[in-house]
């Protein structure tokens, strides 16, 4: 049975964090888009050495954690108070059936606020960390189980002790004798065609 | 004199600082693969008989905690010793306990992670763990201190039947939505922290269930720098998310006690005091754990003497605040001149029916970290260990003491009654150790219990300039610009 290949990219090893580092600096210089590095752990310096922008997960992350505040706010003003009638908005109480409760010898108005700041709080972070944590899957991609990369048998060192560089075959300015050269020109060791079963 | 040597004492004449090494993080000089090997090593392999012999009595403990709740409710709370006025007792108490332990994990994970302290990423994992399965722990307790368990989702913000919402101007509503955050955000660090680690044990397996597992909950980790560089600001921001939160955690649970009106609680230094104490009581059992966790699978190269140092000291420092609050409270009792504070005072302290019980608290807390003043006692793992344990009772006394002993003494004689815990409320709590014990064996078991990734982070050979100085064992921010004032530690130590 004859199976349809498409080329995936070039994989190339590097001996350490410092080789890696000085290897994305060139890949960077060379006017590379589509590529990437693999390190079993972050390296310091590396988005820079790549060329890469700052991640936008903290704007996620700030509308994230208002939602929450608003949600907690209006989930107990809603609940507890006057406050939505006083403003001219007392249908959604009616909507939402709910009336003032009266306990502990507290206002019934916006001045109880300060007995729900704990809830607003907890709910802000709450609503920030799930942000957080689907923000950051959405930004990477992931989970994605199946990735050509892993058809590679040298690539599962990059959890262990591998530094690697891939670069793409979709970047307008891969060829095949020109990746490689320039892979083997910065330090590139096993350096491998990867390809994707189709 | 060696020329180094007088290199160094010649500086020391001229004023110039000298810039010392820093101790290692990891001793030996261990490369990658040695800690992916040791660290998955402990997963992979036969666990040693030690961990049956733990794991055995740990289960059927879990099922006497499992065994009590069914007695309980079966028969109904009155089998338990709450009687008027003692309606918060030793569960509350255990309540308190455990969620208190947490404290220390996030405290390692977030707070020191913030300040850039490097020697939190031995630690970090199996405080994280020991965070999440003490947080379960302290959940029984109020769920089923509402009496009728069956009715515990009253407590979540839907309403009743009656069209009736919760009251969320309580402390005890506050409690609900801190514990649930808490134990939410920190489970979703924990795992977050798991994720490139459970990669480094899928590439290691056999095709098999095992690899499909962990493949599954690694999500697909090829360790790329562009998901690295989201990852880290995820984790950042995850970090500055839970100091707050484990701030507020505890401030909320002693607002339970702070804003009644009941003489002994009603005080405004309880929610540092409480913080301090959870803190304190948390990095105890940390040790607790991590010192035999060490010692029985051989990672003494990872979990150096420094790091228990560390550990010793922040007990010190937060125990000298307790005590520091314990004092302060019996001050303020007599300085606001109200009986009522000052007789609470007097009855816990002097002339209660449980003065015991402050003994001991007072002794384990502030007396017993008084011996890490000294170096020697801190690089001693039987008197650390003595002292942590000596800690984690004491914390429990603690609560016990403001719960307990302060309800059984109100403003009136007619209403004094001295608490008896019954053996339901006893095997309970002796239960719930099984409980933490048997989910922390099953973590060592099945996940790495030191971040191998991060670990890995902070080896010298990690950084990516750490050729182009020359310098071993020293990073460039250390040295301030003066390289030359840099001083090997073999050459300041034959100085």
């Amino acid at each position: 049975m004859s199976t349809l290949k498409r080329v995936h990219g070039y994989l190339a090893e590097f001996d350490g964090v410092a080789d890696l580092y000085h290897a994305a600096e060139q890949v960077r210089d060379a006017g590379y888009q589509r590529w990437d590095v693999h390190s079993p752990f972050p390296i310091h310096g590396m988005d820079k050495a790549m060329g890469n922008s700052k991640s936008i997960l903290p704007k996620l992350v700030f509308v994230g954690g208002m939602t929450g505040t608003c949600v907690a706010f209006t989930l107990q003003t809603l609940t507890q108070t006057n406050f939505w009638s006083s403003i001219g908005l007392g249908f959604l109480q009616k909507l939402a059936e709910t009336y003032p409760t009266v306990v502990q010898a507290k206002p019934t108005d916006i001045f109880t606020l300060p007995a729900f700041f704990p809830v607003m709080f907890e709910l802000t972070i709450l609503f920030s960390a799930f942000t957080t944590l689907f923000g950051l899957l959405a930004l990477m991609g992931l989970p994605r189980w199946n990735h050509p990369l892993f058809v590679s048998k040298q690539f599962a060192k990059f959890s262990d002790d591998g530094f690697f560089v891939c670069i793409e075959a979709r970047d307008p300015k891969f060829s095949q004798e020109g990746t490689k050269a320039l892979l083997e020109k910065i330090g590139g060791k096993n350096i491998e065609l990867v390809e994707d079963e189709l | 004199m060696s020329a180094e040597a007088a290199h160094i004492h010649e500086q020391a004449y001229n004023g110039a600082p000298r810039i010392l090494d820093r101790e290692p993080l990891v001793l030996n000089k261990r490369s990658y693969s040695w800690i992916t090997n040791r660290v998955c090593g402990i997963v992979e392999n036969k666990q040693p008989l030690l961990w049956w012999i733990l794991f055995v009595p740990s289960v059927l403990l879990t099922g006497l905690t499992a065994f009590c709740f069914a007695y309980l409710i079966s028969t109904g709370v009155g089998v338990w010793g709450q009687k008027q006025p003692v309606a918060w007792a030793w569960d509350i108490t255990n309540f308190v306990f455990w969620i208190g332990i947490g404290h220390a994990g996030t405290l390692i994970s977030a707070i020191l992670f913030l300040t850039r302290q490097k020697w939190r990423t031995s630690v970090n994992r199996a405080a994280e763990a020991m965070t999440i399965f003490a947080v379960m722990c302290a959940g029984l307790f109020p769920a089923f201190h509402v009496g009728r368990v069956w009715m515990v989702w009253f407590l979540a913000p839907v309403p009743n039947a009656n069209a009736i919402w919760q009251n969320f101007k309580s402390p005890l509503l506050w409690d609900v939505f801190a514990v649930s955050t808490y134990f939410s955000v920190s489970l979703v660090f924990w795992y977050l922290g798991l994720v490139p680690d459970l990669a480094t044990l899928r590439d290691r397996c056999k095709p098999g269930l095992r690899k499909a597992l962990y493949g599954i909950f690694a999500l697909g980790w090829r360790g790329a720098n562009r998901h690295w560089s989201h990852y880290e600001t995820a984790y950042m921001l995850l970090a500055a998310l839970s100091t707050p939160l484990v701030l507020s955690v505890h401030s909320v649970v002693s607002f339970d006690f702070a804003t009644s009106v009941v003489p002994g609680w009603h005080t405004t230094i309880f929610p540092p005091y409480f913080v301090a104490g959870a803190i304190f009581g948390g990095f105890a059992m940390v040790l607790t754990l991590m010192i035999p966790v060490s010692k029985i699978y051989g990672l003494g190269d990872l979990i150096t003497p420094k790091h228990i140092d560390n550990m010793a000291k922040i007990i010190l420092l937060t125990g000298t605040i307790v005590g520091y609050a314990y004092s302060m409270e019996f001050f303020v009792a007599y300085y606001s001149a109200n009986k009522f504070e000052l007789q609470t005072f007097m009855l816990r302290g002097l002339y209660g029916p449980s003065t015991w019980a402050y003994y001991f608290m007072f002794g384990f807390n502030v007396f017993a970290p008084q011996l890490f003043w000294y170096r020697p006692f801190r690089h001693n793992m039987w008197v650390v260990m003595f002292v942590c344990m000596c800690v984690n009772a004491g914390m429990w006394f603690e609560r016990y003491v403001i719960i307990a002993t302060t309800l059984e003494r109100h403003l009136t004689p007619g209403s004094w009654r001295t608490y008896e815990a019954t053996w339901v409320d006893k095997y309970t709590f002796l239960g719930t150790f099984g409980l933490f014990m048997m989910l922390f064996l099953l973590f060592l078991r099945f996940l790495p219990v030191i971040a191998i990734g991060e670990v890995k982070g902070v080896l010298p050979q990690s950084d990516p300039h750490h050729h182009d100085h020359g310098k071993e064992g020293v990073q460039e921010e250390d040295l301030m610009g003066y390289p030359d004032r840099h001083v090997p530690r073999e050459a300041a130590a034959a100085a």
